[in-house]
């Protein structure tokens, strides 16, 4: 469902626009053409939080690897400012589920690799900056801990101070609290919202939590089974600061199920779309 | 639905005090933390001693096993007896040593990574790797002989073979072992190829190129000794093969105890250099 442009303009103007955006990989193994996503059609606006949940396997975070430049689109359109994406850039930065901290290399050395790697700052400014988002994101004290010191709720601050250090004109989540034991998510998750109040920075959140989803978004977006595409949008309508309170909410709870409602449709076999060209 | 709320009643084991009692909890003893040298030192003690008895029985003559006692005596006169001139045979090994491992070192890092980075360097160069790896190095000492005579030549040729493998083999591995959340996050960023090589490739294969280069000084040591077996006018191996052919048993030894011992120095310097570049990795706790 592509809506004009018009109907969005209370939540600014479109920042990353894709329009039947398919991706399709071989899968080196099986030699076989494993389409991933086919048919994506959404639209994110600036300052917009947006969560895609989805059923395990749908393509959600194939789609998130596209947005980021990692895998290249083999169909429709995928824009961020109205310029195609085609590789990864300095308007994008990615929290992954993984850490992905290089062991050797203290907090603050990991927090500067992303800019480091962009070659965006001198290394003054970047250690400077490092030391912000070190308090920004609640780890002072911890500046020259190793990753191995670290737990994994720390490591996911790490893995988010180095994103939010580049300064992206959109940041791409990619289930970075997935790995956490559920307290620390919740901790996590609560965070995440403060600092994201605070910069105001368009946002796509992967996850299969739908909590999580309706948490922390403006938008959930549903994706359908393999090979995933919009099946649902939900604009979440809980108001901004949001404490953790608000996972009590009825409307939170009617959000839950109708999310919850669709994901079971989904999960219900439908052996026709199965035949499209993915491995059994 | 029953709630139980606990409010600020302490249990009733706990008697009038409200303290509880304390078991005391066991403290490991302080020779604990020295159990593997003491353990160790004892062992390699008994060793000797029994050596030693075993010596002075004379159950056999002492041209057959001589005691630690005289292994020790002929060591000093090694290095003391104006007419051993050991200098010539340490200066000739250890340059003949400090020669081909020093090359081996640099050429199997280069070739190493260059194996590990470019897939297809390393199709073209596995069957060569691996040929020459499984060939005892000895089997071509007479070769080097023909080709770069008996002076030291032939000898760095048989030690650099030697060491140049397992720095290779290691390097390589260290490369590829290079963890793929790292490669993807780097490129996330948009480093480039050199970035990603210097920033993340190369400090990960630094301890696999540490334990390249340890396991090389074994290799290098043993080429030292074989080539001199086969043919030279000076060396350690000279020594150990000269002694051996006239019955200076003691003496002998006393070579093959320096050997030993310089294998293990510098194993062991190496091994430290290892533990201090790995301080990031998490503490083992025995």
């Amino acid at each position: 469902m592509v809506l004009p442009f018009a109907g969005h303009m209370g939540a600014g103007t479109a920042k990353l626009v894709a329009k039947d955006v398919a991706v399709e990989y071989w899968l080196a193994r099986s030699e076989r053409l494993f389409t991933a996503v086919d048919g994506v059609d959404l639209e994110i606006h600036d300052g917009e939080f947006v969560a895609i949940v989805g059923p395990s396997g749908c393509g959600k975070t194939t789609f998130l690897n596209a947005v980021d430049g990692l895998i290249p689109i083999c169909g429709g359109s995928l824009t961020l400012d109205s310029r195609d994406i085609t590789k990864p850039g300095r308007d994008r930065a990615m929290v992954f589920q993984q850490p992905g901290l290089l062991p050797w290399r203290t907090v603050l050395g990991n927090i500067i690799f992303g800019v480091e790697a962009q070659g965006t700052m001198t290394n003054a400014e970047a250690l400077e900056g490092a030391r912000k988002q070190i308090e920004i994101v609640g780890l002072k004290g911890f500046e020259d801990a190793y990753p191995s010191e670290l737990s994994g709720g720390m490591q996911q601050r790490v893995n988010l101070a180095r994103a939010l250090l580049t300064d992206p004109e959109m940041l791409l989540l990619d289930e970075p609290f997935a790995a956490l034991d559920a307290q620390t998510r919740e901790m996590m998750q609560l965070e995440l919202l403060k600092i994201w109040n605070r910069s105001q920075k368009t946002a796509l959140f992967i996850t299969h939590d739908i909590k999580e989803a309706i948490y922390l978004a403006d938008r959930v977006i549903v994706f359908t089974k393999r090979p995933g595409r919009v099946k649902l949008e939900i604009d979440v309508d809980l108001g901004r600061p949001r404490s953790l309170r608000v996972k009590r909410d009825p409307k939170f709870l009617e959000y839950e199920d109708r999310i919850w409602e669709s994901i079971q449709e989904e999960l219900a076999a439908r052996p026709e779309r199965l035949l499209a060209g993915m491995p059994a | 639905m029953s709630i139980k709320e606990i409010d600020t009643v302490l249990p009733t084991t706990r008697g009038e005090t409200g303290i509880r009692e304390r078991r005391s909890v066991v403290k490991p003893r302080r020779w604990k933390r020295y159990e593997a040298v003491i353990i160790g030192t004892v062992a390699v003690t008994a060793f000797l001693t029994t050596w030693h008895f075993v010596a002075v029985a004379r159950i056999v003559p002492v041209l057959f096993l001589p005691g630690p006692v005289d292994v020790g005596e002929a060591l000093v006169k090694l290095f003391t007896d104006p007419r051993q001139n050991i200098w010539a045979d340490l200066g000739t090994s250890g340059f003949e040593f400090g020669t081909g491992y020093v090359a081996a070192s640099i050429s199997g890092l280069l070739l190493g990574i260059v194996m590990g980075w470019y897939t297809r360097v390393q199709y073209a160069l596995d069957p060569f790797v691996n040929f020459l790896y499984a060939t005892p190095r000895i089997v071509l000492v007479p070769l080097f002989i023909i080709w770069f005579g008996i002076d030291w030549q032939s000898k760095v040729a048989v030690i650099y073979l030697g060491a140049l493998f397992p720095m290779i083999i290691n390097t390589m591995a260290g490369v590829r072992n290079t963890d793929a959340a790292l490669l993807r996050v780097a490129r996330s960023f948009g480093a480039s190829e050199t970035l990603v090589f210097r920033r993340v490739v190369l400090p990960g294969a630094v301890p696999f190129i540490l334990t390249g280069l340890r396991l090389g000084v074994g290799h290098a040591l043993t080429g030292v000794v074989v080539a001199e077996l086969v043919a030279a006018r000076h060396g350690v191996g000279k020594l150990i093969s000269d002694y051996g052919t006239t019955f200076q048993t003691p003496k002998m030894f006393a070579a093959v105890m320096f050997i030993a011992g310089t294998g293990v120095l510098l194993t062991w310097l190496l091994q430290r250099i290892e533990n201090r570049f790995q301080s990031w990795r998490p503490q083992i706790k025995s």
